[in-house]
């Protein structure tokens, strides 16, 4: 990356759910302000800034990472995908869908960091046994429901997935 | 969905009509929503003192900032505002920004308002607040003493209100009684903090003279009433509004209000709107707390373990300023202190005090984990000193189920219930035979093995009025009475014949939109997805009263029943006009599956939409009774919820949920480690509407009461500085902290309320702390009642219980450790040493040279000489992710040139003060090099003492240990590197002291 001065900004472009974008950014934005207030993807949420809550979890080039602590200008280049690539149309993707049949939400803030760890993982290894599956979610805090109800969503949505069905 | 039977799906766990949005990233949460061009940004300059007069606030260097608009300080906000409203009556003021004084930090000093949050945040940096720090006062006991700092010169005082109270007669069971039995509990503070932070959008509107203001505040309303007062505007000119999605409250987002007015205020002075989101800093260290609570509770016991009497003394700690609705976390279980027990006589003396902490407020639970605490734990003491089982303490003491409803001392009115009958169910689905086996065959094995039990009314729908219980009866009876609960539901048809509700229930996720399109559907036979419910709330358009909003587990019981009775009177509207267009009488009129239909002859029927819609199209057809359908309002307050009398009997609630808990617990010998082995919660909510959410409400609210009973605590230095100012700090559970939980309903439907449901997300934060409590003192001591246990029971805090004479580790390198300072903040200490090959004399020269310490200080922006011994230096510094701009002032003393010189420092900025010493000690060495050895002691507040601790000690050691590796290297690389980087290495000996007392480290 090159080096920016404060004050300064740059136009960088990656890939935003299949489509290019170009944006201005100055060197200290963050990845979800831009991901949020200049892109207008707010489904992507922000709980602590600091790394800890995983509430601002996207993929970048299919890993997840923290939004929050990337700078706007690491995603020059990349593959940047967010919740609101999860699912094609109305229908809701089976993870997506598992979560609802398991009322794993309730005030959804966390959820699209989980969704997007959960789906990251289940395209790493479509087998992940429920301790990958709970490793990956201690990634996350979940204020409302106990986390019971999102694992048991992990569940079926991993075997939903594998038996090829689209709808749980 | 569309095939369920009409009769049946209230009771249904049906999908959630919330979550296609949710899960499609596609909520409307305030940071989401849309706001006007032109809208500006607001950050906050927050104290660092815990105590401090403010002596000047210098905002020039602020206002210079390209981009910044406006500053505000507390002397604006005095002038544009009212102190908020206090609910005791008490000479002190209540301002939303500190005036002249801050007493917690974090308490904001001023707020600057910028065209982004970034600039807004750079001016609120430049912001210069000069302090005149106080003694600080944090411990509720410490604060009642003579000489403690007081918090308000005007009180004269910190204990801002003190009542006593008397039902039955306790001094005669006391004195009658064979065993007088005490616990003491200190109850320490946390928060149910949410992942969504608080936010605000507001605008002035001077055309108007009116504030119009969204925010994700969560009720009660009753609020809109103390804002709008502080703005100075008529209620009707301070609209509020809430964003349809919320991301959780649990209480906390009750304590926004005083940002509504600020920001109000701010966008008044700015003449734009202004938005601010809250950042979790902010958020933990100044949204707002629940209360901590230090008890003394004695009981009056017969050798059965009946209890006849009880006496409690509560000191509630409210923090710097009794905000509204506080004292309301003390006086919400004033109806319930007995709890689930037939207890005929009960003495109750109540102090409410101020601290250098974060005002309190709602948080879920409110003032039943406080009292829950003391009481089970009292239990538990009682079956200990007299050698009976816990469990017969409880079945001994317990309401019978005959007694129903029943009246308690106090003056609770426990609408229904079978206590007994639900807690043998407990113990025998919840195999405690079997459990108490597992413990029996651990402590066989020497393993520290404990069960304990909890038992906890929970109450729900809060009377308006028990808040007036803090006020004697004379006060009361001149302010008028206050009681009631007012609930609000709108059903609506539009010109289509669909069926829209209206409700100021204000969700926070808990589902409410579902719950109530299912009792509509239910009620007019139509399916759930066919009915629209929006439960977010504008004032200036909805119904709604100061009991709307979402607190005290009110929406099952008091806004889903009135919704039924709002959808019962349009459906018995609609009935006479179906009844007209089919040509039948009413009562053979049904509603099913989307028609309305004569039940005595399927085939005669009429779609819902067509009898539903005639009041639009053709209002001249309806049955001239029915007036028209368009529109069904229904106030719902039960007469239940009376004023406290003049005896001070207040039922304070309008339901009494019950429950039971037990659980198994083992204590890890090498780690300490907290094990729950089975969990066991049995609830009794009356009627269930929807046995998932109910679920989801249970286990959530365990997971906040899992947290709060072994990993959570908003930590205090004596100072007032604040330590967990991050999640990383503050530590919530995660999925590996969640044991399996096993959940047990026995239903007695309330009879007081229209669907016979009672609240139930509240009660495992009541119960279940005490609970694990009590297991951990038995496995901690199977046969006395185990020590004093103070939450949140950290895997630190067993260790000491179980290893208490465990050496210290062992001494060798020694790292820079943290402590308690003297002063209360956070302490750091170290000690090192180096040779180095230079003179001592060189190294002395340098420590006294300006221009070579602006050089080699990291960030320095340059170091004035003030005098021989005096300097002053601007530096930037960073630890871990929070970096910042302070000036230092650098004294040396105990010169003894060039063998040592004592290094005082103290240092200032937006991020927080340090200040410390280090001595220098310079001795010769063989061949012409110099030892220099250094000892530090240092102390950290403010911001960088909140977010950075675990990092500080790290960093110090890290600075040190690199600063000598390149003085090492330096000094063997002889003269070739010449004498300024030799110097410059050295040098840094000194100024790794300095910059370890501010914790940099880069
Ligand atoms: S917002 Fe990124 S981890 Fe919490
Ligand atoms: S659903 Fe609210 S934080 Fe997870």
């Amino acid at each position: 990356m090159p080096r920016m001065k404060a004050g300064e900004t740059r136009e960088i472009q990656f890939r935003l759910n299949g489509r290019e974008v170009t944006v201005r950014v100055a060197p200290r934005d963050l990845m979800h302000d831009v991901l949020r207030h200049r892109l207008g993807a707010t489904g992507t949420h922000v709980g602590c800034e600091h790394g800890v809550c995983g509430a601002c979890t996207v993929q970048v080039n299919g890993a997840p990472a923290r939004s929050c602590l990337m700078l706007a200008g690491q995603a020059d280049g990349q593959d940047i995908r967010t919740v609101e690539d999860l699912c094609d149309g109305a229908d809701l993707s089976p993870i997506q869908a598992a979560f609802r049949d398991n009322f794993a939400l309730q005030c959804g803030f966390c959820t699209a960091g989980i969704l997007m760890s959960l789906d990251a993982l289940f395209a790493r290894d479509p087998d992940a046994g429920e301790t990958a599956i709970r490793d990956t979610l201690s990634g996350h805090l979940c204020r409302c429901t106990g986390y019971a109800p999102i694992v048991r969503a992990a569940l079926q949505a991993r075997d939903s997935i594998k038996g090829g069905q689209t709808d749980a | 969905m569309k095939d369920l039977g009409n009769e049946t799906l209230v009771g249904r766990s049906v999908q959630r009509t919330e979550d296609a949005t949710l899960l499609t990233g596609r909520g409307r949460f305030i940071d989401d929503l849309a706001v006007s061009p032109g809208t500006l940004h607001l950050a906050f300059v927050r104290s660092p003192h815990g105590h401090a007069d403010i002596r000047s606030i210098d905002v020039a260097a602020a206002r210079a900032v390209p981009g910044v608009t406006t500053v505000v300080t507390g002397a604006d906000v005095r002038r544009l505002t009212r102190s908020m409203t206090v609910g005791v009556k008490a000479e002190v003021e209540c301002w939303p920004m500190a005036v002249d004084r801050a007493r917690y930090v974090g308490e904001p000093v001023a707020m600057v308002v910028a065209r982004d949050r970034a600039t807004a945040e750079d001016g609120a940096d430049l912001v210069s607040v000069d302090y005149a720090p106080r003694a600080a006062v944090i411990d509720p006991n410490a604060t009642l003493a003579d000489d403690a700092p007081v918090l308000h010169d005007s009180l004269g005082t910190n204990l801002i209100n003190e009542r006593r109270f008397r039902y039955g007669d306790p001094e005669t069971a006391f004195a009658h009684a064979a065993h007088r039995i005490g616990v003491d509990v200190v109850y320490p503070r946390s928060s149910c903090t949410p992942i969504e932070t608080y936010g605000v959008v507001a605008e002035y509107l001077p055309g108007e003279g009116a504030y119009d203001i969204a925010a994700n505040f969560q009720g009660p309303f009753s609020i809109h009433a103390v804002v709008a007062r502080a703005l100075g505007v008529p209620g009707n000119r301070m609209r509020l509004r809430t964003p349809p999605d919320s991301g959780g409250s649990f209480g906390i987002k009750q304590g926004i209000f005083p940002y509504m007015i600020l920001a109000g205020v701010a966008a008044r002075l700015a003449g734009s709107p202004v938005k601010w989101i809250e950042d979790r800093l902010e958020h933990l260290e100044a949204s707002v707390s629940a209360t901590n609570r230090v008890t003394r509770l004695e009981a009056a016991v017969e050798p059965d373990g009946r209890i006849t009497a009880l006496d409690w003394d509560q000191i509630e700690d409210c923090g710097a300023h009794l905000r509204a609705p506080e004292p309301a976390t003390l006086y919400r279980m004033h109806g319930n202190m007995t709890g689930a027990y037939r207890i005929p006589n009960l003495a109750i003396r109540n102090r409410i005090v101020l601290t250098n902490k974060t005002p309190t407020g709602l948080n879920r639970g409110f003032g039943g984990p406080q009292v829950y605490f003391a009481l089970e734990r009292l239990v538990h003491a009682i079956a200990r000193d007299l050698g009976l089982d816990p469990l017969d303490v409880i079945r001994t003491n317990l309401i019978p189920a005959d007694a129903f409803p029943y009246r308690t001392p106090s003056g609770a009115i426990y609408d229904s219930g079978d206590y007994p009958a639900a807690l043998a169910l407990a113990v025998e689905e919840g195999r405690l035979d079997e459990l108490r086996a597992r413990r029996d065959a651990a402590r066989a094995e020497g393993r520290a093995y404990g069960i304990g039990f909890a038992c906890v009314v929970e109450p729900s729908v809060s009377n308006m009025g028990y808040i007036t219980t803090v006020l004697t009866p004379e006060a009361r009876e001149k302010a008028g009475p206050k009681n009631g609960a007012q609930a609000t539901a709108t059903v609506a048809i539009d010109p289509l014949g669909t069926v829209s509700v209206k409700v100021a229930s204000v969700p926070q996720g808990q589902g409410h939109r579902t719950v109530l399109a299912q009792v509509v559907a239910e009620e007019l036979g139509l399916a759930v997805d066919a009915i629209l419910v929006v439960a977010d709330v504008d004032t200036a358009r909805d119904a709604w009263s100061i009991a709307s909003g979402n607190y005290s587990s009110r929406f099952a019981p008091a806004v889903a029943g009135a919704t039924k009775l709002a959808a019962a009177r349009l459906r018995e509207k609609l009935a006479r006009v179906a009844a007209s267009q089919l040509n039948i009488a009413i009562d053979t009129v049904a509603f099913r599956d989307g028609r309305v239909v004569d039940g005595n002859n399927p085939d005669n029927s009429v779609s819902f939409a067509r009898a539903a819609a005639a009041s639009h199209w053709a209002p001249g057809t309806l049955p001239e009774d029915v007036g028209e359908t368009i529109r069904e309002t229904v106030f719902w307050t039960p007469e239940e919820l009376a004023a406290p009398n003049d005896r001070d009997e207040v039922n304070s609630s309008l339901c009494h949920g019950f429950i039971f808990d037990f659980c198994g617990v083992e204590i890890d010998p090498d780690t300490a480690e907290l094990r729950i082995d089975r969990y066991v919660t049995m609830h009794d909510c009356g009627r269930i509407l929807h046995p998932a959410m109910v679920d989801g409400q249970v286990r959530g609210g365990f997971a906040q009461a899992l947290g709060a009973a072994t990993l959570e605590e908003y930590a205090y230095g004596d100072d007032g500085s604040f330590r967990t100012g991050t999640l990383a700090e503050y530590l919530l559970p995660t999925v590996h902290e969640m044991p399996d939980l096993l959940i047990l309903h026995h239903e007695t439907p309330s009879p007081v309320t229209p669907l016979g449901a009672k609240g139930v997300g509240e009660g495992n934060c009541m119960s279940t702390p005490v609970c694990i409590a009590n297991a951990v003192a038995d496995a901690l001591d199977s046969e006395g009642r185990g020590p004093d246990l103070v939450l949140p029971i950290t895997a630190a805090k067993l260790s000491g219980l179980i290893h208490p004479d465990e050496p210290k580790p062992s001494e060798g390198v020694r790292p820079a450790e943290t402590d308690k300072a003297v002063g209360g903040g956070r302490k750091l200490t170290g000690t090192g040493a180096a040779e180095v090959d230079a003179s001592r004399q060189e190294v002395w020269d340098m420590l006294m040279d300006p221009s070579t310490l602006d050089a080699i200080i990291p960030g320095s922006h340059g170091v004035r000489k003030v005098s021989d011994t005096e300097f002053e230096a601007e530096v930037t510094l960073g630890v871990g992710p929070v970096k910042g701009l302070y000036t230092a002032e650098i004294v040396l003393s105990d010169m003894e040139e060039p063998e040592a010189v004592t290094l005082s420092g103290v240092t200032r900025g937006a991020l927080g003060t340090g200040q410390g010493k280090g001595r220098v000690t310079l001795t010769e060495v063989e061949g012409g090099g110099t030892n220099v050895a250094y000892a530090y002691e240092a102390e950290i507040g403010g911001k960088v003492a909140s977010v950075g601790g675990r990092l500080l000690d790290g960093a110090a050691n890290v600075v040190i240990g690199e600063f000598f590796r390149a003085l090492a290297t330096h000094a063997g690389g002889g003269a070739g590197s010449g004498a300024f980087s030799r110097m410059k290495v050295r040098a840094r000996t000194g100024l790794s002291i300095l910059k370890s007392m501010i914790g940099g480290s880069r």
